[in-house]
């Protein structure tokens, strides 16, 4: 299958050369229709990883390629969800929602239909007139999502997308994004520090090792059924043997970084 | 604390205040008036000027010359405010060329530019608004100037991420942001506009509010000047009610807003 995204050796580096460097020679495919998770401690540059993949940040080495082109300014075929909120709180829901299409020159009657139609499809019918502070967490994470496919984008990028969302919220989110998913498959980088949510959404789960010069260290694919829920899929017996496996590789790394201060 | 209540102390608190007024005017106490009748007259006498001022025709005139005043103030400083803020917002070189010179036009009290503003513009209107835009323009300035660099980079991002030029960014998101500093200051603004107006009046003009007192005091008609500041007060609370109006309509997306407005 062909690659969506492609991280060839890849370094990051803030502040201009000789400034901190994030992340080293790091290198991540994700191919068409797959969900992948970037999982490592806190401050590993996950998100690092994740911007360079949508073009907000540029590698002061290696290339980064969609869709095998090498990807020069913002990454057009990619939707973002951010882990803070990055609606427009001076818009409503629908607007909020409708805006990627009317940029592209839609007629404002047509976005809003379209939007009307990703309010429903997020369950959120009839809130579209509501402000985000008139929305709970899940709900502004809802209208994010319906937002960023409504432009139906070839890439989903996500980073920590639930994380501010309290347990069982984010196991509905979880749920949510699974439905959409599996309806379009999209190609997936999904970030995360919750190894869990990673194991029971993701096709692999990627291990970043502690920063600075932070890199993959560790790739594991997930053979779990699907269709999945994301909730039962946690009393899986594969789940835990999985869940095993992965986390004794994680935990040198948490442990590196408890060392090291970051936490 | 109940409505009701508040509100009954709120009247107790103005009783007694007229009451305190009226003894210290009215009665002799020992010998003597605390507050002798030339210097602070009575609340009666202030009374019935008010209302022998309103049933004559000059003191629309003397209203309807001070809002005007007040209103082309405002729109004038305002507008420019926000137009030279945006732009030295995104001008970050022309903001570091004229940070010193705006900071000490700024630093400078403005009354003292009343005489020249009369000197240029004459006795009527433009002088009085001149000095009301040299006061709201710097409020608006400063706002805009805060609001446009204070945007959430996040909201930034995502906006970009939706595929917004720098046309439509300016538009669905720095615009707004703007304005809504920009709304947050109009109490402030507004207010000043007027102060600029009466002040002027009060130090040259033949007619508003401004020129009304400084005639009062011209003769030694403390009643006169206390009928005059009465209404100039009753002036402020109705702009200021139009204010809260507007803003309440405008701001509606605003958490703090919609809090008063359920409230």
């Amino acid at each position: 299958m062909a690659k969506a995204v492609s991280l060839q050796s890849i370094d990051i580096v803030y502040g201009g050369s000789g400034g901190y460097r994030a992340v080293a020679q790091a290198s991540l495919d994700v191919a068409e229709g797959e969900f992948v998770s970037i999982v490592g401690p806190t401050g590993c540059g996950k998100s690092t990883l994740l911007n360079a993949a949508a073009g907000l940040l540029s590698p002061a080495m290696g290339r980064v390629e969609i869709f095998g082109h090498v990807l020069n300014g913002l990454n057009e075929k990619a939707g973002y969800l951010f882990q803070q909120d990055a609606l427009m709180p001076w818009k409503t829901a629908r607007d909020n929602i409708a805006i990627g299409l009317e940029v592209r020159g839609v007629a404002q009657a047509e976005a809003h239909r379209q939007a009307d139609d990703w309010l429903a499809q997020v369950g959120l019918q009839g809130f579209g007139g509501r402000y985000p502070h008139q929305l709970s967490g899940g709900q502004r994470k809802r209208v994010g999502l319906a937002q960023m496919l409504i432009r139906n984008p070839t890439i989903l990028l996500m980073d920590e997308p639930f994380g501010p969302l309290d347990a069982q919220t984010r196991q509905i989110m979880g749920n949510l994004l699974l439905d959409l998913w599996s309806r379009e498959k999209k190609a997936v980088l999904f970030v995360t520090h919750d190894l869990e949510e990673a194991i029971a959404l993701s096709d692999r789960v990627v291990i970043m090792s502690s920063g600075p010069s932070a890199t993959i260290i560790g790739d594991h694919p997930i053979h779990l059924a699907r269709p999945r829920d994301a909730m039962d899929v946690r009393l899986d017996p594969a789940f835990h043997a999985l869940h095993k496996r992965i986390w004794e590789q994680l935990r040198g790394e948490v442990m590196k970084a408890y060392q090291g201060g970051v936490v | 604390m109940s409505q009701a209540r508040l509100l009954t102390y709120q009247i107790l608190v103005a009783v007694g205040f007229l009451l305190i007024w009226h003894i210290g005017s009215s009665v002799e106490i020992f010998g003597v008036y605390f507050l002798p009748k030339f210097f602070f007259s009575t609340p009666s006498d202030v009374f019935f000027r008010i209302i022998k001022l309103f049933s004559g025709p000059l003191i629309w005139k003397h209203l309807s010359i001070t809002l005007t005043e007040t209103i082309l103030a405002f729109l004038i400083g305002a507008g420019s405010g926000i137009l030279i803020g945006f732009w030295f917002a995104r001008r970050p070189m022309i903001n570091a060329i004229f940070d010193p010179y705006v900071k000490m036009a700024n630093a400078l009290p403005r009354v003292v530019l009343a005489p020249i503003f009369m000197l240029w513009l004459g006795l009527g209107i433009w002088s009085k608004v001149a000095l009301g835009v040299t006061l709201v323009f710097f409020i608006v300035f400063f706002n805009v100037y805060q609001g446009v660099k204070e945007v959430s980079p996040v909201v930034l991002a995502n906006a970009r991420m939706l595929g917004m030029d720098e046309k439509q960014l300016f538009r669905h998101v720095y615009w707004p942001a703007a304005l809504s500093w920009m709304f947050s200051s109009l109490h402030t603004s507004v207010g000043f506009a007027l102060v600029g107006a009466v002040v002027g009046e009060y130090l040259g003009s033949a007619a508003g509010l401004g020129y009304m007192i400084h005639e009062a005091e011209g003769v030694f008609d403390t009643t006169g000047v206390f009928a005059g500041m009465v209404i100039l007060a009753a002036f402020v609370l109705v702009v200021d009610a139009v204010v809260t109006r507007i803003e309440n309509k405008l701001l509606v997306w605003r958490p703090e807003q919609a809090g008063r407005n359920e409230a």
